[in-house]
């Protein structure tokens, strides 16, 4: 399973890679959304999931996902908005944009753990054991 | 600090007396980070304090507190999906096929802490039942204050992010400051009301079509695991099924009680003449018993994820499902 993850901050970057492989993923890391497209069109496997950063430098979330969804090439990528942004009208936005799931920060990663299971893309097993 | 032999002592009797709950040797890290914020909270030293406070024969809130403090756990939304997952593929159809034509389907969630498996399954019925269709759901707790907090439906970021999924975040939630509230229409088919599974249940409890038990037993002795199933079995309506945590069983302890595999879960039903009125019957479709063959496993969430064309503007279509 391969995950990318996309976020401007380094910092949250390394959480989730650390979260992500912890349950058993494989992760990329993207520093935004453009950097994120590069590397998917790179690469020589498909990504099972995307954890988005909404705002970002050069192509935010929003624009990333409307990408991605305009593209028949990442039908099949889950994708997984992961903001600051809490008000109920920007989670509205992002799952009409095509956003699969939606987790607020600050998270946990029994959090992140529950959302990839919500997903299908987990082993409960795992969710149970805790990460 | 630390929490003192002889203080954690009377403390585990107390929690077994008054629920049945049974700590043993080794929990006393778990004793000391619950009932450290009570300490605090009365300006007290540390937990020795508290609980050689909580011992006066006139500290009977104290004693309430530590009991409410031990035997209150963390939850989530959906807790452990493939149970919803299949409580709605599997289980739903045949119960709705069987008893829905003659009254409301009623369901129980025992120690429903502070909500959220009796809100789920709100969630769940009214997309299955469609808004208009009434249902029951009674959770119940030991615990008064996370009843109150249950009742009012008011929950925090942190916790609607543990599992709930965000087409219903934005569908039965309402912004409510920095948390958020639950909609009036998933409040007005829930009861929460105070019940103690350990002690003989009030009188009045109707028939459940459905118990959810789940990730109580196992903190109870064999005895108080056998007297709580064999009362459960007493409130379940005939083809009523009990739903136990999936680390739980009721095989060897309750003969009462059968197991039928369905779907990705197991469920217990009474035998024939254990049940509420005795007059037990198999649902619907289950004259020969269903095969107890699991089935391959599928997602948790067969079509959580939206289709390629996602729904767009204000009238967004949550049809997703657990």
């Amino acid at each position: 399973m391969h995950a990318i993850v996309i976020d401007d901050s380094s910092a949250m970057r390394m959480i989730l890679k650390r979260i992500v492989t912890s349950l058993g993923f494989e992760a990329t890391l993207a520093e935004h959304g453009r950097d994120a497209l590069d590397k998917m069109d790179a690469a020589d496997h498909r990504f099972d999931v995307a954890l988005i950063d909404w705002i970002m430098p050069e192509m935010d979330g929003l624009e990333f996902i409307q990408a991605v969804r305009s593209d028949p090439r990442y039908d099949d990528v889950t994708l997984m908005m992961v903001s600051t942004e809490s008000d109920q009208s920007k989670v509205v936005r992002a799952l009409a944009a095509g956003a699969h799931e939606y987790l607020i920060k600050p998270f946990t990663p029994d959090a992140v753990a529950e959302k990839l299971e919500l997903l299908g893309l987990l082993d409960p097993e795992r969710v149970t054991a805790g990460v | 600090m630390g929490v003192g032999p002889s203080e954690f002592t009377w403390v585990s009797d107390l929690v077994r007396r008054e629920s049945a709950i049974v700590l043993p040797p080794g929990k006393e890290y778990l004793v000391e980070a619950r009932l450290l914020p009570l300490a605090r909270a009365a300006g007290l030293a540390g937990v020795d304090a508290y609980i050689r406070a909580a011992q006066r024969p006139t500290s009977l809130a104290e004693r309430r507190a530590i009991v409410e403090a031990l035997t209150t756990n963390e939850t989530s939304w959906f807790r452990d999906a493939t149970v919803f997952a299949s409580f709605r593929r599997d289980m739903l159809p045949r119960l709705l096929a069987d008893r829905m034509a003659h009254r409301p389907l009623r369901i129980w969630s025992a120690a429903a802490s502070t909500g959220q498996e009796a809100y789920s399954l709100a969630m769940l019925l009214i997309e299955e039942l469609g808004p208009a269709r009434r249902f029951e759901i009674i959770g119940t707790d030991i615990a008064r204050g996370v009843l109150e907090r249950a009742r009012q439906g008011r929950y925090t970021q942190m916790e609607v992010n543990r599992g709930l999924p965000a087409r219903y975040l934005v569908q039965y939630f309402q912004r409510a400051g920095t948390g958020w509230q639950v909609s009036p229409e998933l409040q007005r088919n829930i009861q929460f009301r105070e019940l103690n599974l350990a002690a003989p249940f009030p009188p009045g409890l109707p028939a459940f079509d459905v118990v959810f038990l789940r990730n109580v037993l196992i903190y109870f002795d064999t005895p108080t695991k056998q007297t709580t199933l064999r009362r459960v079995r007493q409130v379940m309506a005939p083809g009523g099924w009990l739903v136990l945590g999936t680390a739980e069983t009721a095989r060897g302890i309750d003969d009462g009680f059968e197991l039928v595999r369905m779907g990705d879960m197991s469920a217990y039903r009474p035998v024939s003449g254990s049940a509420f009125g005795s007059a037990s019957r198999p649902p619907t479709g289950q004259a020969s018993g269903r095969p107890s063959v699991p089935s391959a496993r599928s997602p948790s969430v067969p079509s959580a994820r939206p289709s390629s064309t996602p729904p767009s503007g204000p009238s967004l279509q949550l049809s997703g499902r657990i």
